[in-house]
């Protein structure tokens, strides 16, 4: 695609100064250990084929969350948003579960999705903790507004963060935020964000050689639990 | 009274199953059963549907009437039995006496509940309704949470501590992952849910000292059996008929607060007892056993109370994999309600289907207990108010 520069510089939004996320790695209750890392825009095509399935999810909203992270991700790739990142879950190289988020202000966070594409082991909870880990302890914001999409999520974040509700319009669709500040997550941190650092080289090795892409059908039922009768 | 066999069993899988009604999951159930069974054109008298919940989750009544008429097998008999997390349990000691007593020859009996039709706080409210209604449930009390006390009580009573607990958890899940009917599919490990700082997050409190992996998940399920006199068996099927050798059931005070010693599941030990006495067995008899544990503690110390163990024996047993599958007594080789799930009304019926399967010698060689002839089941309603107990036996032709 050709690129205009001088007016692809007009339809960037401008950015702020953004800290990396360094890695970490979680050991999970099947034992498994996940590695948790920041990608870069070069990963978005591999991504977006893990994310594919899952818009055609009905169960748990995956639809509208599937739908609205590969919009996101394709927009991160083109400069469309600003101050965005992303991080992912990998097991054994596996991509288990993608999160972003990005930088509203230099002080303020706007949490985007949390995507869950292996069930039943709390990676989206580990990956949402490594999201406001990164806006409270590395982009050094002051807070962060989040919305929840399904119940899932409002049980996830809303209750077990106790976050504050407030009156300010989320840019996901409008719903109220609600807001996790320093001194809550700071309090909440002991029992909700956990992970290793540095990550041992091989399992580093592993995450970085690929993003690894289950088949769709295997995330499909994965997700939407579908078993034989 | 005449000796009653099962003759047909049917399942299937338990999980969410965001599809299915509660009458297709009842229906699909007692199809698989009535197939096995091979009644050709025999038809059925009476149907009992173990079932809790659907006046509240379903805003539906007469599963039993719906069921028979989606069966075509009007004009049986059908009924449904309500009595907690028992409903199932008690669904089949109907059936039992009803063919025993020699009124009906042919009873269906199936088990169902839809549970993830709501959110999991209403879940846990809807299974709290069977506390009581003026001193429990108003302060806010749920199954996790007297659970939890229990747990408790236990530990410091018996010296259950939180690694054999997790032992159960682990043994159960491992054996989930082996049953294709199982909701929880997931083996687990002891570094991923105890011994890894991170299990924090993985294995967080439910109801102190109970962690997430103590209990069993919410599911939705169905199964079935179907009923006849043992001397008719060998007419009806070609199936190797499971002798019903014994029943118990007993009933415990309301309120957990009433009783002497609330760590003393009194109607366990009835229910057993009475079971055992009907069958002519002992604890040392069983081959294999599936026990109600909707939280871990509850196998430990069911395990205790039916005898198979000294009281503060069960968890060292459990740590020791005596009741592991090749152990002294296998419990919960289907993976019990804590991995194959627990819709409650299909519990009580599912443990029987499981057993009936053991004692065919029908299961896979990693699932199946060896040359097992007797088996035994306990089906726990409320907090142990209203419990029933089964054993099984398997009847060489």
């Amino acid at each position: 695609m050709t690129v205009d520069i001088e007016l692809e510089l007009k339809l960037r939004p401008p950015e702020f100064p953004q800290a990396p996320y360094p890695p970490k790695v979680i050991t999970l209750a099947n034992g498994k250990k996940m590695v948790v890392r920041e990608v870069t825009r070069a990963d978005v095509p591999q991504l977006l084929k893990s994310v594919h399935p899952t818009l055609f999810i009905e169960r748990d909203y995956y639809n509208v969350v599937g739908a609205r992270v590969y919009a996101e991700l394709i927009a991160w790739q083109y400069y469309r948003v600003q101050n965005e990142y992303v991080i992912v879950g990998q097991v054994d190289g596996l991509v288990v579960g993608i999160v972003n988020g990005r930088m509203y202000s230099p002080k303020v966070g706007m949490s985007l999705h949390t995507l869950a594409i292996d069930r039943g082991l709390r990676i989206g909870a580990h990956l949402f903790a490594a999201k406001m880990e990164h806006h409270i302890e590395y982009l050094n914001q002051d807070e962060v507004l989040i919305v929840a999409e399904s119940p899932i999520g409002f049980r996830r974040w809303m209750i077990e963060y106790g976050l504050i509700p407030t009156n300010i319009p989320h840019e996901l669709g409008g719903a109220p935020s609600y807001k996790l500040t320093r001194e809550l997550y700071f309090k909440s941190k002991p029992r909700l964000v956990v992970g290793d650092r540095p990550v041992p080289q091989e399992l580093m090795d592993v995450a970085t050689r690929e993003l690894a892409v289950a088949d769709a059908q295997a995330i499909r039922e994965k997700i939407a639990g579908l078993k034989g009768r | 009274m005449r000796d009653v066999a099962i003759i047909g069993v049917g399942m299937i899988p338990f999980g969410r199953r965001d599809q299915d009604t509660l009458l297709d999951m009842l229906a699909y159930s007692s199809m698989k059963a009535l197939d096995d069974a091979g009644l050709g054109d025999k038809g059925v008298d009476a149907v009992y549907v173990g079932n809790m919940g659907a006046g509240i989750l379903q805003h539906q009544s007469s599963v039993a009437s719906a069921l028979v008429d989606r069966l075509a097998l009007l004009p049986a008999a059908a009924e449904a039995v309500e009595n907690g997390p028992a409903s199932g349990g008690s669904a089949v000691k109907n059936g039992v006496l009803a063919v025993a007593s020699g009124y009906y020859d042919v009873v269906l009996v199936a088990g169902g509940e839809k549970m993830r039709e709501v959110t999991g706080w209403r879940a846990t409210d809807f299974v709290a309704t069977m506390t009581h209604p003026e001193v429990e449930y108003p302060y806010g009390i749920t199954l996790p949470g007297m659970a939890g006390m229990f747990t408790r009580l236990y530990m410091q009573k018996y010296g259950v501590t939180p690694e054999m607990l997790v032992e159960v958890a682990i043994k159960n899940q491992e054996m989930g992952a082996l049953n294709p009917y199982a909701h929880v599919e997931m083996m687990i490990t002891k570094e991923g849910i105890f011994e890894s700082p991170h299990s924090i997050v993985n294995n967080p409190p439910a109801a102190d000292p109970l962690r997430l992996y103590d209990a069993c998940p919410v599911s939705d399920g169905a199964a079935a059996l179907v009923l006849c006199p043992l001397d008719m068996a060998a007419h009806l099927t070609k199936n190797v008929p499971i002798l019903v050798a014994g029943f118990g059931q007993a009933t415990d005070t309301h309120t957990l607060a009433e009783r002497d010693d609330p760590t003393d599941l009194k109607a366990v030990t009835l229910a057993a007892q009475q079971a055992f006495e009907r069958a002519r067995l002992k604890p040392e008899d069983i081959h294999v056993a599936e026990l109600h544990d909707a939280f871990t503690i509850l196998e430990i110390a069911e395990s205790e109370h039916v005898g198979f163990f000294k009281k503060g024996e069960g968890g060292k047993a459990v740590l020791k994999g005596k009741t592991r599958l090749g152990g002294k007594i296998p419990i919960n080789v289907s993976g019990g309600l804590k991995a194959r799930g627990h819709p409650v009304g299909a519990t009580g019926v599912a443990q029987v289907v499981d057993i009936v399967w053991q004692l065919r010698h029908a299961l896979p060689e990693e699932r199946q207990v060896k040359g097992a002839q007797n088996g035994l089941t306990v089906n726990f309603g409320g907090f142990g108010n209203n419990v029933v107990c089964f054993i099984l036996k398997r009847v060489e032709q």
